[in-house]
């Protein structure tokens, strides 16, 4: 298994390319929803029934490019989970489910909305994910998108929601 | 139009009002950020996951536990083993926790059962973890779905925040035509306007044709609705809704709003408490967009695999033959779908090679259902039925699918594997469109089993 890469720090990998509403049973299947929730279980089932190679092809700070919609469908955190710890730095699309973008962002995995770098980057290309420049690079390329708020990247430097919550808890 | 008397900066949709509620504001712009206190915050099998990520936090007490609902019924009665250590998981948390919402195996799905309790009251805000959670607003509150690890956090904190959304507003007029259902509203709207066609949005209906829809029936329109990627739905709230509630709340002590311990008085006087409590838009807010549908023009729809929004009229379908039908969920397991399910296969037999199976969204719908006799008449139509819960929605069990097996369904999603294996394909109508499928051995419509 791969685990997370720090996505706060610019990363590199290479580009999966999947379609237009691609829903979290897919992502991660809802047989496994009350019997797999630790990482280390849910990563090996990443994609299982959109691509059942994905798994084994994913390295460290890959990103997946996918359309409309991604992420729809039930509100299984696993399906944010499973992709970061199988490495994925970033989804980019056109546009998310509303609970898995939260899901992502609260576990680390980038979830950005760019449609000119879903318009030109094609399967297999290498790029690079800078979040402090709000920029994805690609060759000569670089696809801006809109910088996250103060809020969610301090919340993704601190190591995500829980981490953060467990910081501001102890701060009382 | 602006009311007379009123600026129009004060002019707000439902999802304004509800946060700016939950929020302890006084008026909120769309976009705008809150820490929104839930008056409910839900979690079902998923609860010992969710006890796993608060015990990160190192509290002894959760913040909120008189605000806490959980259930048991995504897999009930447990199928493995595993899922049965799950369950002692979740009542070992319930009982060292004191969360008085507790919901055991076979009381029903979630979204049924806090209706049903009357935990979930007009203008509250629930957050749940499930994404049906929209489902709510059939009864004027706002319900959103979130992740595990923001109810965890919602367990400690008692907050969590909140984007105030653009709204659409949907007006309804019309009549339902014969065997016409909200399922098929839902799914013409689905189909109209895509599975993102109400993204990040608050979903709010309106219009003559509501005060004719059965409580049943606004249930299933507003709980489909987070197919189509809304935040939560709404309808307006009326009579109907308040008694509904006001009965359910006399038989249980202590729940009457505004009345601390005390019980509630007469059901017309608990009525008017709700009414007060209820949130309603004001004329002129301002909706990003607004669409108008006739009821009467709408047909029975079947969506196709894999998409919700793949729907056509049942019938231009091509034939589908069926291996299984399936009637349940927190979309279509209420009475008032057992009912069309009776009405179109009492008397006549499922088809050779095509197998029933139907799970009652409740333990109250099941009572109902067999005191009216329709058990028996369905189990010799040749129907089997499931303990009270999410039965094979998601996979978990009660009628998972094999490679190559086709299923009509009363559900909410026809995504790949979702049933079980990814070879499996899935097409979802209304109850009756169901249950004559399950007759004819194939996908049609109920008028030729019934007439």
């Amino acid at each position: 298994m791969n685990g997370p890469v720090d996505v706060a720090q610019p990363f590199h990998g290479r580009v999966f390319r999947y379609g237009d509403h691609v829903n979290t049973d897919v992502i991660f299947p809802g047989r496994y929803t009350y019997t797999k929730s630790r990482p280390e279980e849910v990563a090996p089932h990443a994609l299982e029934d959109l691509d059942p190679t994905f798994v084994e092809r994913v390295r460290p700070g890959d990103v997946i490019v996918a359309g409309w919609n991604w992420g729809c469908g039930s509100s299984r955190e696993q399906a944010a989970v499973c992709l970061r710890y199988s490495g994925v730095g970033a989804v980019i699309a056109r546009s998310f489910g509303r609970i898995f973008y939260r899901n992502a962002l609260n576990n680390g995995l980038l979830a950005i909305l760019c449609p000119e770098a879903v318009d030109s980057l094609e399967e297999g290309a290498e790029v690079e994910v800078d979040l402090e420049a709000s920029v994805i690079r690609c060759g000569e390329a670089a696809y801006g998108f809109s910088p996250f708020s103060p809020a969610v990247r301090s919340m993704i430097a601190a190591g995500g929601l829980i981490e953060q919550t467990k910081r501001r808890l102890a701060a009382g | 139009m602006t009311e007379v008397g009123r600026p129009a900066d004060m002019v707000r949709t439902f999802a304004q009002k509800a946060l700016a509620r939950a929020s302890g504001q006084k008026a909120l712009a769309v976009g705008e950020i809150v820490d929104a206190r839930p008056d409910i915050a839900l979690s079902h099998d998923n609860t010992a996951a969710i006890a796993e990520i608060w015990r990160q936090f190192g509290q002894k007490r959760v913040a909120i536990p008189e605000r806490m609902a959980v259930t048991l019924d995504h897999a009930v009665p447990a199928p493995t083993v595993r899922h049965a250590q799950n369950h002692v998981e979740v009542r070992a948390f319930v009982a060292e926790q004191g969360i008085g919402h507790f919901f055991e195996v076979g009381r029903g799905i979630c979204h049924q059962v806090l209706s049903e309790e009357a935990v979930v009251l007009p203008g509250d805000l629930i957050l749940g973890s499930d994404s049906h959670t929209p489902h709510f607003g059939w009864l004027g509150a706002f319900g959103a779905g979130v992740g595990r690890s923001e109810m965890a956090v919602l367990w400690a904190t008692g907050e969590l925040w909140l984007r105030v959304p653009e709204s659409i507003r949907i007006r309804l007029e019309g009549a339902l035509g014969e065997w016409v259902t909200t399922k098929d509203v839902a799914l013409t709207l689905i189909g109209d306007l895509g599975a993102d066609g109400a993204l990040y949005r608050s979903v709010e209906f309106e219009g003559p044709a509501i005060a004719s829809l059965s409580l049943d029936s606004r249930a299933a329109l507003v709980n489909m609705m987070a197919e189509m990627g809304a935040k939560n739905a709404y309808m307006p709230p009326d009579e109907d809704v308040f008694r509904y509630l006001a009965e359910r709340l006399l038989t249980r002590p202590g729940r009457c709003p505004g009345r601390g311990a005390e019980p509630c008085e007469t059901p017309g006087e608990v009525a008017v408490r709700l009414r007060r409590r209820a949130l309603y838009p004001d004329a002129g807010a301002a909706y990003a967009a607004e669409h108008l549908l006739d009821l009467s023009s709408v047909k029975p729809q079947v969506a196709r695999p894999h998409q919700v929004d793949d729907t056509v009229d049942v019938a231009e379908l091509e034939s589908v033959r069926v291996d299984q039908a399936f009637i349940g969920t927190c979309t279509n397991g209420r009475l008032e779908d057992l009912g069309a399910v009776h009405r179109v296969m009492a008397g006549r037999r499922t088809a050779r090679g095509t197998r029933m199976v139907i799970v009652p969204a409740s333990s109250e719908v099941w009572n109902e259902a067999l005191a009216r006799g329709w058990v028996a008449d369905l189990a010799a139509s040749g129907a089997v039925f499931g303990t009270p819960g999410c039965g094979p929605c998601m996979g978990n069990h009660l009628g998972v699918l094999a490679p190559g097996e086709v299923c009509i369904s009363s559900a909410n999603r026809n995504f790949q594997g979702r049933m079980g294996d990814r070879g499996a394909t899935i097409y979802l109508a209304s109850p009756a469109v169901v249950a004559a499928s399950a007759v004819a051995g194939r996908i049609v419509h109920p008028r030729e089993v019934v007439e």
